[in-house]
């Protein structure tokens, strides 16, 4: 590309990114403040968030909100922390982290059921102990999933955020010179985890803090996951909006408009408290460094950190089988632990459906992910070859699809693609999903793109390659393992999208998410299992390829191989 | 250049005016020409993808629409109904006249008063469509959606009635909602219901306040020419007497009908309220529910309604969506509808409209294990005016909904 058109890439994706973005922001607020004629209803002002406030739930669903958000992004990268700190560069980590990565693909709402399946009263982990041990003949009476307090929630979430975590971790581990920090402080008499905490961490958090940012806005908005795990008396703000938006009573959509602008304040709250806890975390870590404690977490500590990431790693395997027997079973009855009959009715029963689905999703994220891939990387070239740093605001802009509730930021981009005369189809899905799978990508991607060493660069300058030839032939081999990273994460956020399928598809899209969320609105677990599996064996194929390439790719570059 | 890309957006968004010309309409009492219009057109039909066997019925009548008129037809799963309403919504503030992308709606209760009351529908059309003539008029609710008159702008091809699933191994048939309070008293922990504003959730409370209230009459006539707080007041006793004996003693409940099923499968409930009195027999084929469910109604009856489909005022195919609404009223689709093998849904049509080849369709249907026989179920008592549901589900919503 010419160094002309280059130069000027990323605001021309900027401008490409912007003008959905504004538009669905628009649809979101103009009604809020009731700016926007629905049914000659418009009173501009503030009266609606009166009515919003009049709510019962309003403050309970907020404060819940706020906590799930903030306590399960807090112990997800504490366990990732710790996980990494107690246990990196050993064997039985290295088998670990190949078994969590294609946690990763498995969907949200699969994870959450088999979370429901393993936890609930009538679950495995009872039937396993009944009624043998408990003297349960039917199930007790207990309120585990969907618990006021919010607990089941925030572990799905955990269950889930970990595998991302882990990844961006590991992804920036390889791009922060972390032996040698490694090394330093090992050599000044720290043991294993500390010297990673106070040495490393420090410096992979600077790359990470994005997707830290990002869960916590993830947790904070989640539908899929708080329906089948949240408390509902009253559920999380972002299920409320949901309600709201689709209530038959077409007037409450403004409600929902109110609600999600105040999600938005909510999330920016959050992350501002975040940020400040940065800070005081820093401040503690500086001085802890000081004093020169030299010593690890103890036994316990480890302890806890190893049980919790087992925990993680049991709940979504036994999840998956769960679900992979529901999917084989027929009447499956309390206490019986294995299902009472067994067959492959539902699998001849779907799979025929599913199969059109599944092409279609594939082809979608796989177009998504490869024009995200190229935006993005031709973006961070265009940065560091003309040193033009994407400011604040820009990096807010890029994220607002991740931080705006879909519900109320997707009817705007809606009407915006109706006005224009883009009529849905697969064409419009994928570009719909760019605007989800491109922050993703450029998420992952950025921070070990620009953590890249450039003196190499400047070597490879200073032998008389172009700065193309140093971009392909050096810069782009080197960040193999983030670019495949991206792009299987590109690819499972592109086939887990449920609205943007179905609204800007106008519903003449079908895709193996659209069809599974169809499904699963039905409760029937055995269908359901049929969907997760094959949603989850789809994403699961970028990830085993994000794997396993670069340790096949660079099996003779010794200092390439991480983790 | 953001300022100005928002205030392009805003333009956009706020002076659009309609810019398509108007269509010519295909006439439904034209029968031969909306046929022949029909042929070749794909009809998307946006309806409830949560239940396998309905979606393999549907599957089914595209086959017969695909064979037998040259109609495709395309089911749009979707998880709610209002999703379609939103999509017709945004296209008629988007001044998209025709091409929309919705074609048919399954549809009932408020989600068909909105869209009457915002003009989104195209119609009339459901009287004038041939098999209208077999339909059953006086003895089904097939004319009046939740009391609101239907004018012809949606077709039935459901009728569906409460009826209460239990498990007969754990319990015998209740007599009526009063009865079911003393029940849950005695067995806490083994009743619930779908969290309204689920409709199932919602009609459990209609279910209750049409036994408790003195003069159901009131039921029938917008919420505001009564005196709601006073004929309310003994539903809202009824449930605070219940609420502390319910499933997790009511701090949580089922986000849906067929969630419920599950919980009765696993053994939590013991009793779950069905919109569909052959869902029980139709759950225990398909190795859902155990043999042991059977279904009652209360004595003093329970309500009733009926499932339509609707054609969006903007739909891009109206032709073949008549045929498609056509077809659901032949006495094949009914026959097959009524068959809990496949669907277990009651029909609309007329047995005595019936040729004697016809009803015999319809006499040879097992009607299933945990299936009322039509004397057993007894008359349907009418919905309330959609207005009562809007209200009772608002309170609901604020006394038990709202985290006390």
């Amino acid at each position: 590309m010419a160094a002309w058109g280059l130069r000027r890439a990323p605001g021309v994706v900027l401008a490409a990114l912007a003008l959905p973005v504004f538009a669905g922001l628009l649809g979101t607020l103009a009604p809020a403040f009731g700016l926007m004629a629905v049914f000659g209803q418009a009173q501009p002002g503030f009266a609606i968030f009166a009515d919003l406030l009049a709510w019962a739930g309003f403050w309970p669903a907020l404060w819940l909100s706020f906590k799930v958000g903030l306590v399960a992004t807090a112990l997800s990268l504490l366990l990732v922390v710790g996980l990494v700190a107690i246990w990196q560069g050993s064997r039985s980590f290295g088998l670990f982290r190949h078994a969590l990565a294609p946690l990763l693909a498995v969907p949200h709402a699969a994870v959450a059921f088999g979370l429901v399946f393993l936890i609930a009263p009538s679950g495995w982990v009872v039937r396993l102990l009944s009624p043998w041990a408990t003297g349960w003949q039917r199930p007790p009476d207990l309120l585990i999933v969907q618990d006021p307090g919010g607990w089941a929630l925030i572990a799905g979430l955990v269950v889930k955020e970990v595998p991302f975590l882990l990844l961006m971790v590991l992804a920036a581990l390889g791009q922060s010179d972390a032996s040698r920090a490694m090394l330093m402080a090992r050599s000044l008499g720290y043991a294993r985890p500390m010297a990673w905490v106070l040495a490393v961490f420090p410096l992979v958090y600077r790359q990470i803090r994005l997707p830290v940012l990002v869960v916590l806005a993830f947790s904070m908005t989640v539908v899929d996951v708080a329906l089948i795990l949240g408390p509902s008396t009253p559920p999380v703000l972002a299920v409320q909006i949901t309600r709201w938006m689709n209530d038959p009573d077409l007037s409450l959509r403004m409600l929902g408009a109110a609600g999600a602008v105040v999600q938005l304040l909510l999330v920016g709250m959050a992350i501002a408290l975040w940020l400040l806890a940065e800070r005081g975390v820093a401040m503690f870590g500086r001085r802890w460094a000081w004093a020169g404690h030299r010593r690890g977490p103890g036994p316990v500590g480890a302890a806890l950190v190893l049980g919790g990431a087992m925990a993680v790693l049991g709940c979504v395997v036994l999840g998956l089988m769960v679900l992979a027997l529901w999917s084989v079973s027929g009447l499956w009855s309390f206490p019986n632990l294995w299902p009472d009959t067994m067959g492959w009715g539902q699998w001849q029963r779907h799979v025929p459906a599913a199969i059109d689905s599944l092409w279609r999703s594939c082809a979608i994220a796989v177009a998504a992910t490869v024009v995200a891939l190229v935006l993005a990387l031709t973006w961070l070239e265009a940065e560091a070859r003309f040193a033009m740093p994407i400011g604040a605001g820009g990096v807010w802009l890029l994220y607002l699809p991740l931080l705006v509730p879909q519900i109320a930021f997707l009817p705007g981009v809606q009407t915006l693609m109706l006005l224009a005369g883009v009529q849905g189809g697969v064409l419009a899905v994928t570009l719909a999903h760019i605007l989800f799978v491109f922050p993703y990508v450029f998420l992952v991607l950025s921070a070990p793109f620009r953590a890249w060493d450039a003196r190499l660069g400047t070597m490879g300058r200073a032998l008389g390659a172009s700065p193309a030839r140093v971009f392909w032939r050096l810069r782009l081999p080197m960040l193999l393992a983030p670019v495949l990273a991206a792009m299987a994460v590109g690819m499972a956020v592109s086939v887990g999208q449920y609205l943007p399928s179905l609204m800007i598809g106008g519903g003449r899209v079908s895709t193996l998410t659209t069809e599974a969320v169809a499904l699963a609105s039905g409760g029937d677990r055995r269908a359901i299992g049929v969907w997760a599996l094959l949603q989850t064996a789809l994403a699961l194929a970028p990830f085993a390829v994000a794997v396993l390439l670069p340790g096949l790719w660079w099996r003779n570059r010794r200092g390439m191989r991480q983790g | 250049m953001l300022k100005h890309l928002a205030g392009l957006a805003l333009a956009a968004g706020l002076f659009v005016a309609p810019l398509q010309a108007e269509t010519p309409q295909p006439n439904p009492a034209d029968w031969p020409a909306v046929l022949a219009e029909a042929r070749g057109q794909t009809v998307y039909w946006n309806a409830w993808g949560g239940s396998t066997t309905t979606n393999e019925f549907i599957a089914w009548i595209g086959q017969r629409a695909a064979e037998d008129y040259g109609v495709t037809l395309t089911h749009v799963k979707l998880s709610n109904t209002a999703d379609a309403v939103a999509r017709v919504l945004a296209e008629q503030q988007a001044g998209l006249t025709s091409g929309g992308a919705v074609d048919l709606i399954w549809i009932n209760g408020p989600n068909f008063a909105a869209m009457k009351e915002a003009g989104l529908l195209f119609g009339p059309f459901a009287e004038d469509l041939p098999n209208w003539q077999l339909v059953d008029v006086a003895g089904k609710p097939v004319q009046a959606d939740f009391t609101v008159p239907t004018d012809g702008m949606e077709s039935p091809w459901a009728t569906a009635q409460v009826v209460f699933m239990y498990d007969s191994a754990d319990m015998a048939p209740l007599a009526d909602m009063r009865a079911l309070l003393e029940w849950a008293r005695a067995n806490p922990g083994r009743f619930t219901y779908p969290q309204p504003p689920d409709f199932l959730g919602t009609t459990f409370l209609k279910q209750v306040l049409y036994e408790v209230v003195d003069d159901p009459s009131v039921l029938l006539a917008p919420v505001d020419q009564a005196d709601y707080a006073a004929v309310t007041a003994p539903l809202w006793a009824y449930i605070e007497a219940l609420t502390p004996h319910l499933w997790r003693q009511g701090r949580a409940y089922p986000e849906t009908g067929t969630r419920q099923i599950q919980l009765l499968a696993d053994d939590e409930v013991a009793l779950a309220i069905s919109f569909s009195p052959g869902e029980a027999s139709a759950a225990i084929a398909n190795g859902q529910l155990p043999a042991s469910v059977r279904t009652f109604v209360p004595s003093g009856g329970s309500i009733g309604n009926a499932s339509f489909v609707a054609i969006p005022f903007n739909a891009s195919a109206k032709a073949g969506a008549m045929v498609v609404a056509n077809l659901l009223l032949s006495p094949q689709a009914q026959a097959r509808a009524l068959d809990p093998a496949y669907l277990g849904y009651g029909t609309v049509l007329d047995m005595a409209r019936l040729s004697p080849e016809d009803r015999a369709l319809f006499d040879q249907i097992d009607l299933g294990i945990a299936t009322l026989a039509p004397d057993q179920l007894g008359a349907a008592l009418p919905e309330p005016h959609p207005s009562w549901m809007v209200q009772i589900e608002t309170d609901w919503i604020a006394r038990f909904g709202g985290g006390k």
